[in-house]
């Protein structure tokens, strides 16, 4: 790990969302879906964020970025509460943190094509930047991520999921952010193409050296992506750590069950490991 | 002689677009008490082939060949002589446990509804059966909880309902049909280990359409990989792992990041067996 100061460091964010009761004096009750969570993240670092559906990690990404209102705790981008930026600081801090999305196709506006979806951004917050320059970019781009120029034209339903990633991708790293905050960027993806997604992130990375906040609900795709593995469970982190460690030697009993859980192509070990989920089932069950 | 016999069906469908040819060329045979995988991507046929043999294709969809259970064709019988074998002697259990469950009615509406129908049972012996399955499915407290409406339950739990609800009348063969894929990983193990034990418990035959290699090993005694409607790999599921014989599932294995190996770099699948077979 790199003794310089991590670009991004979240301290204690907690995120409070309020439910109607549905009584009719608006009462409320507080679910606490992100709870005094910490970490740091480095330069042209990923740091991996596991856990089940509803645990936490789709909100806790968004808070620290301002997507979303935190309750508490504070997120320091390169020496600056995000939290307390005032609007026209965090339109700067969008050039430098952008996201990539889980549905390709949802996330795309239908009515723009491939060239506008990714020129949007340079648009946005390059003004500055001629027509022609900024064709010349996209252009780039789109090769980078493995599209071809002549598909410029094209709407997003003209393209496979897998290519509607890439033009997520591209439009994310078209402004060249310090962070990409990715979520569950490759879940909807088959696995040949998911290869292929996984890939080209590692890849543009390397070239860019940008920092990955790589959210994702398997542990698997995670380990092999990211250099430390955070684990939350209700809202809480769990563990932290190398993500070899994490996946090597679990230390919380949430941590266990997922490893034993992730499906192992091997007929012979994945009989080893229906018996060792038994295991902790019974086990669970007698400690109830 | 085998269950269910599938030989050369091919599945079309009528679009404005022409004709897609879902499923071009798909056989296989299943033994009584025995499981089957058929594993694809997106878009192989792998859920409209085992929709037809059922008789759930859209209106709009043509199946050909054939298809004998229990020694009986059963391909595009009509809908009064179909009926017989849904449910009754083939279950079937949907992707998605929420848009296949009624809302507006309790669980013990719709499990007793399929026992007074297909086994003339009274509404009260029906339920205290659905209570008796769902213990089997391990829902704790079955016996409140089968008075609840299926948005009280988790998607686990309501997968749970779904599987029980299929078992119901004892069938000879259930077909699951990516079961576990809008499921968390640690549930998903749960449904797996739950189809094992209960296909070791009633003997039943289980075909279990997946696109997750992972989920089969381990389950299911043979594995079917398909891609463009075809069978690609049809063999014993150990042999298909420990040597797969084709680019294709080679292509697949390789694709999906493991957690008991590391490697550098993830291998993509090349589909270069199309163009030797002079169909790319």
């Amino acid at each position: 790990m790199s003794t310089q100061e991590p670009i991004l460091k979240v301290r204690n964010v907690s995120v409070h969302f309020q439910i109607p009761t549905g009584g009719i004096f608006g009462g409320h009750d507080v679910l606490k879906a992100v709870k005094n969570v910490s970490f740091d993240l480095h330069a042209g670092e990923t740091l991996g964020i596991v856990g089940e559906s509803g645990c936490g990690k789709s909100t806790l990404s968004r808070a620290v970025i301002k997507l979303i209102e935190a309750t508490e705790g504070e997120s320091i981008w390169l020496g600056k509460d995000i939290f307390k930026m005032s609007p026209k600081e965090l339109v700067g801090l969008r050039k430098d943190i952008q996201m990539v999305f889980q549905d390709p196709l949802a996330s795309l506006n239908p009515r723009l094509t491939a060239g506008q979806i990714i020129a949007e951004p340079l648009e946005i917050h390059y003004p500055d930047v001629k027509k022609t320059e900024r064709m010349a970019r996209v252009v780039e781009m789109m090769e980078k991520v493995g599209l071809t120029a002549s598909m410029i034209n094209k709407y997003p339903h003209e393209f496979s999921g897998g290519q509607c990633q890439r033009i997520g991708i591209a439009r994310a790293l078209i402004t060249r952010p310090k962070l990409i905050v990715c979520d569950e960027a490759v879940s909807a993806l088959d696995v040949s193409v998911q290869a292929q997604v996984i890939n080209l992130l590692m890849d543009l990375q390397k070239e860019f050296g940008v920092s990955l906040l790589f959210i994702a609900h398997d542990i698997a795709v995670v380990r092999h992506i990211a250099q430390r593995i955070m684990v939350l469970y209700f809202g809480e982190v769990v563990e932290i750590g190398e993500a070899e460690q994490v996946v090597m030697d679990p230390q919380h009993d949430y941590t266990k069950k997922l490893i034993a859980s992730v499906p192992v192509p091997d007929p012979k070990a994945e009989m080893r490991r229906r018996e060792e989920r038994r295991r902790l089932r019974r086990e669970a069950a007698s400690a109830a | 002689m085998a269950l269910l016999d599938v030989k050369n069906l091919k599945v079309e469908f009528d679009t404005n677009d022409g004709v897609i040819h879902a499923v071009r060329d798909l056989s296989y045979s299943l033994e009584k008490g025995k499981t089957l995988a058929i594993v694809g991507e997106s878009g192989s046929g792998k859920t409209q082939g085992a929709f037809a043999l059922m008789g759930l294709l859209p209106k709009n969809g043509r199946a050909s060949g054939s298809v004998t259970f229990d020694g009986k064709e059963i391909l595009n019988l009509p809908r009064n002589e179909v009926n017989k074998y849904r449910a009754r002697r083939i279950g079937i259990i949907f992707q998605d446990p929420m848009t296949s469950l009624n809302p507006y009615l309790r669980i013990s509406r719709q499990m007793s509804e399929v026992l007074e129908l297909h086994k003339g049972m009274s509404h009260a012996e029906a339920v205290a059966e659905s209570v008796r399955f769902l213990d089997a499915v391990r829902i704790p407290n079955a016996k409140n909880r089968v008075h609840m409406y299926p948005h009280e339950f988790s998607g686990g739990m309501r997968q749970r309902v779904m599987i029980a609800m299929a078992l119901l009348c004892g069938p000879e063969l259930l077909i699951a049909d990516e079961p576990t894929t809008a499921l968390d990983v640690t549930v998903q193990a749960e449904i797996i280990d739950l189809l094992v034990d209960l296909q070791e418990d009633f003997g039943t035959s289980i075909i279990l359409i997946t696109h997750d290699l992972g989920i089969v090993a381990g389950t299911c005694e043979d594995t079917l990989v398909m891609f463009d409607g075809r069978v690609m790999e049809y063999r014993k599921t150990e042999d298909l792992f420990a040597n797969p014989e084709h680019p294709y599932t080679q292509g697949l294995l390789a694709a999906v990041p493991r957690l008991d190996r590391k490697v550098e770099r993830l291998s993509t699948v090349s589909y270069e067996f199309m163009s030797q077979r002079g169909e790319a």
